[in-house]
């Protein structure tokens, strides 16, 4: 991260900045300035982290207040690491953020694609495709719950209008083949939009000039496609990738309303599983264990991503 | 040659575009739309085999959604006084009388209180962190930074467990502030990211010259950058306003009665026997309109605050 | 701040009225689920307010919500609660991690006896450890799981007809659960007003403790023991007795022979969703709904009835209700101990059954016009001479989502054997109890 704009800006600093004028130094006001933000996260971010990583050692429960609390070592990780269930939920969790992330990356993009045509109304058009994403993940999963009923809900009868079939020949949140594909279904429906403003950004950061000698040097409109446009577009993509990335690695809300985990395990994805563990069975170090492993899964998963990415933005 | 720059798209791609964007729009409206038409359903008819395209609209759902009610026999329902207004009457037919108001209101205002709450100190301590950030050196400033961005790829639940004990112990469990200190510590660190990159835009000149001009630190800061930097304030906010808005997760495991938000009330909401759709579907509307006003409000804005500002234009 | 101002003036003007006018009037708050009974309740308490001069408050949580939100309230010593009616399984960590006020000096000390209240309600709802003479509840609202079914469909000639020609039987309220699933699979796929019907809605839920409830509906009738010996934790031949066994697979082929496409997800709600839409015969769901499918107006009156559990080797139902609790956190515990005093006197407690909710004293239920005064209320008296509740184990919780996820795979997702998932529960069992000390 040495490299970024923003270690330059702040290296940039003109030293006559610095001086002091009048009241506080600029190095009290910095200070000032900082540290109710650092203090915030070091409260509710780092010192409950540290915290889990303790309590993972152990085999505390949160609602036996009396019980004796014991140090356990790395017998929590080992459980974890070696229950095949566990591995199950994993696949659940890779099977929805690669699918989820392919769509969202497929149509987000086409769609910036178009409406950077700037065709007429498309401000408007921008608005109201972006109106999903507004929603609450939880009212959402319960709405589509209910649009996926076969017999009340709406989405069965609108397959049926398209292809034919029975409305009720088929169970989208029900059946173990379909299920893991319905939640993909929503959570693209949600954040489509998300990856499309990105994208969208990213296609009007394109100055024309580069367009304009591509076109002077007779260069096909398929070949500025891959040559220009998805070269310039392709940190942003990637940015878009790693928040779609991290925030469906933390999916909860929505698939807990969807399916409950459910068909028997097959949408059970990490988070709602440790929910389960650290708030319904109370087996509080077990899910402290499982919190870190989780959490040092998508740090060094994000980590290595970021890298990737600053290269990509280098080129 | 045409006049306009040999860039710009021919007017039938145009046309093309312009039909694939609508139609896909039309189809990401369908789900929300009956949403919206469910609300105006009686709650028979949401959950009519197989459903209804038309029906008759009601506002029964929207009385649900903001009354409980208690069943009485037919006889005791003759005996009352007649309806004296348009939801008594409503209530009546299906045999019930108004017991009085349901807890949708508080859930609201909660959501409100908490929502703009986080979404203000995060904006607020934000933009200090990313003016100083900015504009003074810092030793570390880069890990810092890299720390400050950090905190957000953690999983909520992997700090839930930690904040569960520590709001136990320290009364903040279930309390407005307690929900606005944790929804902006989530948010802050967008916040300062997105912020950093708008206020690395002024230029300093202009607070150089103020300074010159016999200004404290604090006065350029507040008169010179604050109106400078509205816009990346406003996309700013848009972004925390609509996490902290819809959190759902942690608003389940830390509030109860006093300060629990909507999203984990509107998906739960009883009629008798049962979950009352018309009333699920008017809650999640009402729910939705702050944040689609908001957001229409600000727009403008909604392209640059997504990219980190890293779009100028 | 403004606000904060106005809600503290408010309140100080609140407690000066008070004050003035009776000198012990609290605010009692009494926690429970959202649901039909609640809302009686509140009626019913209205009369508790004009004799007490206390002041009653009600939290109502939905069901799905009800058991995470309240643990989590007891577990961290909250004071949201003065009572809390809560559910049958949480007698065990109640009584043990201390949420509960034991109520035996109490109920000595107030006169009430708990042999006035039918005994499977004081073992399930009060008891702990089982059976022993410890109170931690006073039984509150009775309920077991039973059905109801579409009268105006079962008595139409022409499906009298086809029934008899399908089965060479009559079609009747059936008397054992293989007879319901026959109905069922006779009602399923059927044409019904032009409409397609389906034999009947079951708890299939994943996430709370929806399909446990149903399955135990099965396996209860089968013969099915948690233990070999109670209290001693020995499940290997209980658990997966070849009764077992075969209840569960029996639950499998309701699941995949007689209910409707969809729901493979649904509880509470979505068993009377489907029948009141008119896509089932039949419903499982629990007696508490039963006032209120009666009084609906669509699908209510002429057209339903209702019938206890069927017994298939030996009579059995799943226990639901709950007894009331007074929360040791509470700083309000002799108003609240006030109120269990009003709830538990005969007269109250009929009332409480003619608002709506199930009484449990035998005043009550051994009065002689009990049975016929709604048309569910003698299959209540049945219903209760043989219910099972799960375990009520503090660890309650851990054993009950291991039977969802175990059973789910099995019945909804369609893996491995009956034998192989209750093996496999018998494992996650004994892990528990491995982590308890129990075993």
């Amino acid at each position: 991260m040495a490299d970024t704009p923003i270690a330059h800006a702040a290296k940039a600093t003109p030293p006559g900045m610095a001086r002091k004028i009048r009241g506080l130094s600029d190095r009290a006001i910095a200070w000032i300035f900082v540290a109710p933000t650092i203090f915030l996260l070091l409260a509710i971010n780092i010192f409950p982290l540290i915290w889990t990583i303790q309590l993972s050692f152990t085999n505390y429960k949160a609602n036996r207040i009396g019980r004796e609390i014991k140090n356990v070592g790395f017998r929590n990780y080992e459980r974890i690491l070696t229950d095949s269930d566990i591995w199950l939920n994993m696949q659940a969790t890779a099977h929805f953020l690669f699918w989820t992330i392919f769509f969202q990356v497929l149509i987000g993009f086409t769609l910036a694609w178009l409406i950077n045509k700037k065709f007429k109304g498309n401000d408007l058009w921008t608005t109201i495709i972006v109106l999903p994403m507004m929603l609450s993940p939880a009212v959402v999963g319960n709405f589509w719950k209910f649009l996926y009923q076969p017999q009340i809900g709406l989405f069965n009868y609108i397959i049926t209008w398209f292809t034919g079939a029975e409305p009720s020949s088929f169970e989208m949140l029900g059946s173990v083949d379909l299920a893991p594909w319905s939640i993909v279904i929503v959570d693209t429906w949600m954040w489509t939009p998300f990856v499309m403003l990105i994208c969208l950004a990213g296609l009007r950061s394109i100055p024309d000039y580069i367009y304009e000698a591509a076109e002077i040097d007779r260069a096909s409109k398929l070949r500025q496609f891959f040559t220009i446009t998805i070269p310039m577009v392709l940190p942003f993509l990637m940015l878009a990738v790693l928040f779609r990335g991290i925030e469906n690695f933390k999916m909860f809300d929505l698939v807990v309303q969807l399916t409950g985990g459910g068909p028997g395990s097959t949408t059970e994805l990490t988070s709602i599983n440790l929910k389960r563990e650290a708030f319904e069975k109370w087996r509080t170090g077990y899910a402290s264990a499982y919190a870190i492993i989780l959490f040092v899964t998508v740090f060094g998963l994000a980590s290595i991503y970021v890298k990737a990415l600053n290269k990509v933005k280098e080129r | 040659m045409s006049a306009h720059s040999i860039t710009e798209p021919s007017s039938r791609a145009k046309w093309v575009a312009g039909s694939l964007v609508i139609l896909y729009a039309l189809i990401t409206m369908v789900p929300l739309a009956w949403i919206m038409m469910t609300g105006f359903k009686t709650p028979p008819d949401s959950i009519s085999y197989p459903p209804k395209v038309i029906f008759e609209p009601s506002l029964e759902g929207y009385v649900n959604l903001f009354t409980t009610r208690t069943r009485v026999t037919p006889d005791a329902l003759e005996a009352l006084p007649p309806p004296a207004t348009w939801y008594d009457e409503i209530v009546r037919e299906r045999n019930m009388v108004i017991a009085g108001p349901s807890k949708f209101g508080e859930r609201f205002l909660n959501s409100v209180i908490i929502g703009f709450g986080s979404t203000f100190l995060s904006v607020f301590l934000g933009t200090l962190a990313a003016y100083a950030f900015s504009r003074f050196k810092i030793p570390l400033a880069d890990d810092l930074l890299f720390f400050i961005l950090s905190t957000r790829m953690m999983p909520p639940i992997a700090v839930a467990i930690p904040i569960f004990l520590m709001y136990r112990n320290l009364g903040l469990s279930d309390t407005h502030l307690g929900m606005i200190l944790l929804y902006t510590a989530v948010n802050i660190s967008l916040a300062v990211w997105l912020l950093k990159g708008f206020i690395d835009e002024i230029p300093r000149e202009y607070e150089e010259a103020a300074l010159i001009d016999g200004y404290t630190r604090f006065q350029a800061f507040y008169k010179v950058v604050l109106p400078q930097a509205a816009t990346g304030i406003a996309s700013t906010a848009i972004f925390c306003l609509i996490f902290a808005w819809n959190e759902y997760a942690f608003s389940v495991l830390l509030t109860s009665a006093t300060a629990q938000t909507a999203p984990p009330f509107i998906p739960t909401i009883i009629g008798v026997g049962g979950l009352d759709w018309p009333a699920v579907a008017a809650g999640a509307t009402i729910f939705l309109l702050p944040v689609m006003i908001f957001t229409i409000l600000l727009r403008k804005h909604l392209l640059r605050g997504i990219t980190f500002g890293a779009v100028r234009k | 701040m403004k606000r904060f101002n106005l809600a503290t003036a408010s309140a100080l003007s609140i407690a000066a009225a008070s004050v003035a006018s009776t000198a012990s009037a609290d605010d009692l708050t009494l926690c429970w689920a959202a649901w039909d009974p609640a809302n009686a309740l509140v009626e019913l308490s209205k009369e508790f307010e004009a004799e007490s001069g206390h002041n009653m408050n009600f939290e109502f949580i939905p069901w799905p919500n009800f058991a995470d939100r309240m643990l989590n309230e007891l577990n961290s010593g909250g004071k949201l609660c003065d009572l809390l009616i809560g559910d049958s399984q949480w007698i065990g960590g109640g009584a043990e991690n201390g949420h509960y006020v034991k109520l035996n000096d109490f109920f000595d000390s107030a006169g009430i006896s708990m042999d006035d209240f039918a005994p499977a309600t004081v073992y399930a709802y009060s008891t702990w450890p089982k059976g022993s003479p410890n109170y931690y509840a006073l039984p509150a609202m009775g309920d077991a799981n039973g059905w109801f079914y579409r009268k105006d469909w079962f008595e139409r000639e022409d499906i009298q007809a086809a029934y008899k020609e399908a089965t060479g039987e009559d079609l009747r309220e059936p008397e054992s659960q293989k007879e319901m699933l026959q109905i069922a699979q006779f009602f399923q796929g059927r044409e019904i007003d032009g409409k397609t019907v389906y034999g009947a809605s079951i708890f299939t839920e994943r996430g709370s403790e929806g399909i446990t409830m149903g399955v135990t509906s099965a396996l209860y009738p089968w013969g099915f023991k948690y233990e070999n010996t109670p209290g001693s934790y020995d499940m290997e031949g209980a658990v997966n007795s070849p009764e077992a066994v075969e209840a569960l697979e029996f639950y499998k082929e309701f699941y995949q022979t007689a209910t409707p496409p969809g729901y493979t997800n649904s509880y509470m709600g979505e068993s009377l969703d489907a029948f009141k839409s008119g896509q089932v015969a039949m419903a499982m769901n629990w007696f508490a709904f039963f006032p209120g499918l009666y009084a609906d107006p669509n699908t209510g009156g002429d057209k339903i009835d209702f019938f206890v559990n069927p017994p298939q080797n030996q009579a059995g139902s799943t226990l639901g209700g709950q007894g009331i609790s007074v929360v040791s956190y509470s700083d309000k515990q002799d108003a609240a101990l006030e109120y269990i005093k009003w709830f538990a006197q005969p007269e109250v407690q009929a009332k409480w059954w003619s608002v709506g909710g199930y009484s449990a004293h035998n005043s009550v239920l051994n009065d002689p016009g009990f049975a016929d005064s709604a048309p569910f209320a003698g299959d209540f008296l049945v219903a209760m001479e043989a219910v099972q509740d799960f375990w009520q184990e503090p660890a309650y919780a851990e054993l009950l989502l291991a039977m969802q996820k175990r059973v789910h795979d099995y019945v909804v997702a369609d893996q491995g054997t009956a034998k192989e998932a209750l093996d496999l529960l018998i494992e996650d069992w004994t892990e528990v109890f491995e982590d308890e000390g129990k075993l």
